[in-house]
């Protein structure tokens, strides 16, 4: 029950997109076209489903205080912890590597279509800073892997919403200077209320 | 001279990081639900972005291609981590406010946009100038936002209440909403509105 909780949290109520603000430069960049997006949703959910989980071993195993332990007995007072940036965006980036080559080997149009920003998830805010929600929560490894691939899930219903509704804009005539980034905000915005709704839910604790 | 000084006005308003160059989004929203955190981060970001901007200005010659992006993700991250250290022994109340977002400006795309479309091909004094002028610019934006959020959500500013209190028995109400993170992005998208208008930023869909 739990973790079926911490996952519809992740994605409605405490969505990363709309409630942390995390993702957002590609979320902008990348929500003109209904199909780019989907694929880069896509990207995120699996690059999220295992960075959770692996940094979550890192931290338990290598870097949290005592987390050597297991080597020797006399290293229960090291702390690694102000490692903890630095290891888990290498991780990110190895595993974005990873998904990069595949996507090549696999759909040279997606590939072609997420251009520069496949390489940029690396620097998506929401990769690095689900990793470091885990940490802070103080998730368990189910845990982490749930609330990463939900936090994924939820990133791509926002960004693929806000493709539709981007798509439809075309139509109506925005003002000069809010054309762009600024409607976009807007809409954000106007979702981030939507999502609002969802906050009643709550499974049971 | 003439081109420094162009270097450091450029992204106060013309060519703002956040409104214009669309880029930092992530972390510029999440913390600003109070002044006095949005202006911790913003120091925190002129400080990262002028000495990442610096230290990869020197080593640019000597950055392979292909590998460019990670050796400037260990530069940043390896900032970021002082900061942070910084501010757990100095303001450690702060640094748990702003919990995971100051982990966060790694992946602040302000900081890679300007070392790949600047540092990467100038000399270290100009570099110096952009970081400092991006920070600022993007500090700017964060003060803003902060300040009517918690203005406009708490009726207070860095804490001191401002709105007397006949106001509120005249019927005046905080708007709670802003507080929220709708709020963030109805603000920034007016401000963006606001800002492009004058400055004539034209964004054709």
């Amino acid at each position: 029950m739990d973790l079926v909780n911490i996952g519809i949290k992740a994605i409605f109520t405490e969505n990363i997109l709309l409630a942390y603000f995390l993702g957002m430069c590609s979320f902008l960049a990348l929500s003109k076209k209904v199909t780019t997006s989907f694929g880069l949703g896509l990207a995120v959910i699996f690059v999220l489903s295992i960075t959770a989980p692996v940094n979550w071993l890192l931290h338990e195993y290598v870097l949290g205080r005592g987390a050597l332990v297991w080597i020797a007995p006399r290293f229960k007072d090291i702390d690694l912890s102000f490692l903890t940036f630095i290891t888990f965006i290498a991780v990110i980036a190895a595993m974005v590597q990873v998904v990069e080559m595949f996507i090549e080997k696999v759909s040279t149009r997606l590939y072609n279509a997420l251009g520069i920003y496949l390489p940029l998830i690396t620097v998506n805010c929401s990769i690095l800073g689900v990793s470091l929600f885990m940490v802070e929560r103080q998730y368990t490894l189910a845990e982490a892997t749930v609330f990463g691939m939900s936090s994924g899930i939820g990133w791509f219903l926002a960004i693929v919403s806000m493709a539709a509704i981007r798509h439809k804009i075309r139509y109506s005539n925005v003002p000069r200077g809010m054309r762009g980034l600024g409607i976009t905000m807007l809409l954000t915005g106007l979702m981030a209320i939507g999502f609002l709704i969802f906050s009643g839910i709550d499974l049971g604790k | 001279m003439d081109l420094n000084k162009k270097v450091f006005t450029d992204p106060l308003s013309e060519n703002n990081p956040i409104t214009i160059q669309v880029l930092g989004i992530c972390s510029a929203l999440a913390v600003t639900s109070q002044l006095k955190p949005s202006l911790v981060m913003g120091i925190a970001v002129i400080a990262v972005v002028a000495l990442s901007n610096v230290i990869v200005s020197f080593l640019r010659e000597y950055i392979p291609g292909r590998i460019r992006i990670i050796v400037e993700m260990t530069v940043v991250a390896s900032l970021v981590i002082l900061v942070d250290q910084v501010l757990k022994a100095y303001a450690y109340q702060m640094s748990k406010q702003l919990s995971v977002f100051v982990g966060l400006i790694i992946t602040n795309c302000i900081v890679l946009g300007r070392l790949e479309a600047f540092a990467m091909s100038h000399k270290p004094l100009p570099s110096f100038i952009d970081g400092i002028g991006n920070g600022i610019g993007y500090a700017l934006v964060l003060f803003i936002v902060g300040f009517f959020r918690e203005l406009l959500g708490a009726g207070k500013l860095l804490g001191y209440k401002v709105i007397p209190e006949f106001m509120y028995r005249a019927g005046y109400a905080n708007n709670g909403l802003m507080v929220l993170a709708p709020g963030a992005f109805i603000i920034l998208a007016l401000l963006i509105w606001i800002q492009r208008t004058m400055s004539g930023h034209i964004e054709e869909e």
